[in-house]
């Protein structure tokens, strides 16, 4: 290890098993008498049936309308009257669930979400006027915003065959047909043990978790075998693609380019890596490639950055943006773009940008530790798309591994035109 | 696990460190993770943003961090990279904030950074030029954004002639017109010790902090030179003003004139805003508007205690065939609060969220750090992380019912809509 590299003396994170199938995992942080309670399940937007986009984000909203136990809106009184914050997510690969509250209530967080993980009751008069409400929030979140219309066709038009491709909230014109059999029958597939991870972070131990865990989800009967995850997997990619989107509210262009790369769970050993030490490199806050050669070199941009989604079941993505100076166009943008990218796979890094890059990691990992809900997050995504816990504990080392060497290879494997899809989003001018 | 022991009091943890030049901090040590974060805040934010410059607060924000003392601005973030220290700074309507976060092992280099950053800040023309791009690409985006669009609608309409009624991030012509010399006078007038705020979190002991405070913040002026600015009411309540923009759903803002923080009645209207629309899965108007009618996503009030027009306030955005209906929904749950007051259900719900909630607050240093500096702000006193949860509890069903009544009135609000919302009565913007 490089002497910036040195080992973090975190929590203590540990990770049991129920005899039927359940994972849990435990992350000590004494400062506060609170708890992060989270359910994990490892079914996403990505596992929607054909046809029925949308479903998994759809029954992550009907998962509060009350089970056999407890009536509509119970649990989330309970929840309120002890003090407690709530609410629940949709990615691609998981589903998850979260309470945070005072440590002493944990158990009957425990009750609750153990009860609605196979106990749910749903009716078409609780259904339908959650439909209306997901159908505004895909009018609030995608159908007022042509970024967000953008961002949508990139995705589609970057996963040409594999389900990433399709938007986690869904579709509008397959949300409107959603139905409780459908919800029904997509919670009955995923929502078991097997198929779950509980995350308890804060001021607890393992031996109480694991206790009351055993008291409440432990009663749950163990389906046999989880529900297995089957997609079409993307082709090797031939053809660059573009796609464009002009609408009269645009008044700020931008650029992004998306990369079909590997994950975490796809990638050879180091691959994922290399790629989230690429990315810093690119992308590091007033020092990173872009920065320097678009921003601050070539003055093409006034801003530009990159993202990687490196936990992913799949092979996942990765997306470089700019916003042109004004006066710039996206073309010569482009140009400039393809250039800083050139350079790296040509010339690669130098060994500054390396262990710049590598401390900022590793330094983040350090950070993260004083945030209980940000470290079950961190583990909660890890373990949903095929991780370990191990793999997150060493995760500091696995990136100081990375070599120069290794940081040029995937750039030049990865961020090739083949793989990428280029968005741009412009002004349509209107005729007055 | 039920057997739960009361921590120490959170009050009974903060220490007072005063340094031998007279700078106040207020720390909590904690060595769980070896880290340190520090904030600062100054009064002034973009109300003290000069005539027709608005934006200047921003800007200063923006550049702070963008090159100081013997660094441009890439030796800066190269120096703040290679020993991963955080340094950024903010700005809203009533105050600057400054924000430090740094591992205990390079602590040396990110006080030293955060002292240049404050006192030497070098304003180069080329980082200058570039957040002021930055700022008028931000503001661009925002054009015909629905949300930002209701929010400046808004405040033009609440605040004509006043600070409040600018763009606190500046508009294009705003931005065009700042210079070097506003930026450098900004500074000097208002990051100044009299309004200074400092809560530190994390492993680090009174004495080194004792030093550090010095070094960091003990150049600056002892006073600073705020204009006045004049106490208002929000005008135009009681109207609703459309501006149209071809989208399927209209983005509403609501609001109306409200308590500000240092009034008696402060924390009953807390509790008040949190029955209304303050609880995510448990408000008046969650329950109305969305779980019953599926009427739109996203619904919520706030009370906004800003220094010089205290407000109450919310939104919702929902389709066009649906926002008459929801807007009546919204002001039949406001007036009905002002009538009656609350269920003694509620009531009794809201307070214990309220209270069983608070602590959720401190679960990172960050987030403790920057309670403790408000608190500060707010004159509240050091034991009033003690005190809070029973100024919650003891609101009763009376107290509640008066303070509805002067905090909603009779209801009446200012209403801005974006989108094309059918037939609705409005007065078109």
């Amino acid at each position: 290890m490089s002497p910036s590299a040195s080992p973090s003396t975190g929590p203590e994170i540990s990770t049991v098993t129920l005899h039927n199938g359940l994972q849990i995992v435990v992350i000590p942080d004494h400062r506060t008498p609170v708890v992060t309670h989270m359910v994990w399940y490892r079914n996403g937007s990505a596992d929607d049936p054909v046809g029925k986009s949308g479903i998994a984000h759809f029954l992550e909203h009907l998962m509060f309308k009350g089970t056999e136990k407890h009536t509509q809106g119970e649990f989330s009184d309970v929840v309120t009257a002890l003090g407690g914050q709530e609410n629940a997510f949709t990615s691609v690969d998981y589903t998850a669930y979260f309470q945070r509250i005072a440590r002493e209530h944990l158990k009957t967080m425990m009750e609750f979400e153990s009860d609605r993980m196979t106990g749910l009751v749903l009716t078409d008069e609780i259904v339908n006027p959650e439909r209306d409400v997901v159908i505004e929030e895909r009018r609030m979140r995608t159908d007022t915003d042509p970024g967000a219309q953008l961002g949508e066709a990139v995705s589609k038009a970057l996963f040409t065959h594999h389900p990433y491709g399709t938007p986690i909230i869904g579709w509008m014109h397959e949300i409107e047909t959603l139905n409780r059999e459908d919800a029904l029958a997509y919670y009955r597939r995923f929502y078991t043990p097997e198929n779950a991870i509980l995350i308890v972070a804060g001021d607890v131990t393992e031996d109480e978790v694991v206790r009351l865990a055993e008291a409440t989800y432990g009663r749950i009967p163990s389906r046999g075998e989880a529900p297995k995850r089957v997609r079409p997997q993307e082709p090797e990619p031939r053809a660059s693609r573009q796609v464009s989107l002009a609408d009269p509210k645009v008044e700020q262009p931008s650029l992004q380019r998306c990369y079909l790369v590997p994950s975490y769970t796809t990638g050879k050993p180091g691959e994922a890596e290399a790629l989230d030490v690429l990315v810093q490199i690119l992308s590091a806050q007033g020092t990173g490639r872009l920065h320097r050669d678009l921003v601050m070199e070539q003055h093409c941009a006034v801003a530009a950055g990159a993202w990687y989604q490196s936990t992913a079941v799949d092979q996942s993505r990765l997306l470089l943006y700019a916003i042109p100076h004004p006066g710039v166009s996206l073309d010569t943008l482009e140009k400039a773009l393809d250039g800083v990218i050139h350079d790296v796979i040509t010339n690669g890094i130098e060994a500054k940008e390396l262990a710049r890059a590598k401390t900022r990691l590793i330094a983040d990992t350090i950070y993260a530790q004083d945030s209980q809900a940000s470290l079950a997050r961190m583990y909660g995504a890890s373990l949903a798309t095929g991780s370990t816990v191990n793999d997150v504990k060493s995760w500091p080392e696995a990136i100081d591994a990375v070599s120069a060497e290794s940081v040029q290879a995937a750039a030049k494997a990865w961020l090739e035109r083949r793989r990428a899809v280029t968005g741009y989003l412009l002004k349509e001018e209107v005729a007055a | 696990m039920n057997d739960l022991t009361p921590k120490a009091s959170l009050a009974s943890r903060i220490q007072t460190v005063r340094s031998s030049g007279g700078i106040e901090a207020w720390l909590i040590e904690d060595y769980t993770v070896p880290l340190i974060s520090l904030e600062c805040a100054f009064l002034g934010g973009a109300a003290q943003d000069p005539a027709g410059k608005a934006g200047v607060a921003s800007m200063l924000a923006g550049l702070l961090d963008e090159g100081a003392g013997p660094y441009d601005s890439t030796a800066f973030h190269e120096r703040l990279d290679d020993f991963a220290i955080e340094v950024s700074f903010g700005s809203d309507r009533d105050g600057f904030s400054g924000h430090l976060r740094t591992l205990i092992r390079h602590k040396a280099e990110a006080f030293d950074m955060l002292k240049l950053a404050l006192n030497e800040p070098r304003f180069d023309e080329e980082p200058l030029e570039r957040v002021r791009a930055q700022l008028v690409a931000s503001v661009l985006q925002d054009t015909n954004d629905p949300d930002a669009m209701a929010n400046r609608a808004w405040f033009t309409t609440a605040f004509p002639g006043h600070p409040y009624g600018n763009p606190s991030r500046g508009s294009l012509e705003t931005l065009a017109a700042i210079t070097r010399d506003d930026l450098i006078d900004y500074k000097a007038r208002i990051l100044a010790h009299d309004t200074l705020k400092i809560a530190v979190v994390g492993a680090i002991d009174a004495a080194s902090l004792s030093i550090e405070l010095d070094k960091v913040f003990g150049p600056l002026p002892k006073q600073s030179r705020r204009v006045a600015i004049p106490r208002v009411t929000p005008q135009g309540v009681g109207t609703r003003k459309i501006v149209d923009l071809d989208i399927p759903q209209s983005s509403v803002r609501f609001g109306a004139a409200g308590i500000s923080n240092d009034d008696p009645d402060w924390h009953v209207a807390i509790v008040l805003n949190q029955i209304l629309g303050g609880g995510v899965f448990s408000s008046r108007l969650f329950r109305e508007v969305r779980e019953k009618r599926g009427l739109a996503y996203s619904v919520s009030s706030s009370i906004a205690p800003f220094d010089f027009a205290p407000l109450h306030m919310g939104g919702t955005s929902t389709k066009n065939e649906r926002v008459a209906e929801s807007l009546s929904i919204i002001e039949a749950e406001i007036t009905s609060l002002a009538k009656d007051g609350p269920f003694d259900e509620e009531l009794d719900v809201a307070k214990k969220y309220l209270t069983g909630s608070y602590l959720l607050r401190f679960d990172t240093s960050q987030k403790l750090a920057s309670q403790l500096v408000q608190i500060q702000i707010d004159h509240l006193g050091q034991d009033y992380m003690d005190r809070r949860n029973g100024l919650i509890s003891s609101v009763t069903r009376e107290e509640a019912a008066r303070v509805a009544k002067r905090l909603y009135g009779e209801g009446k609000l200012l209403v801005t809509i974006v989108g094309r919302p059918v037939r609705i009565d409005a007065v078109k913007a």
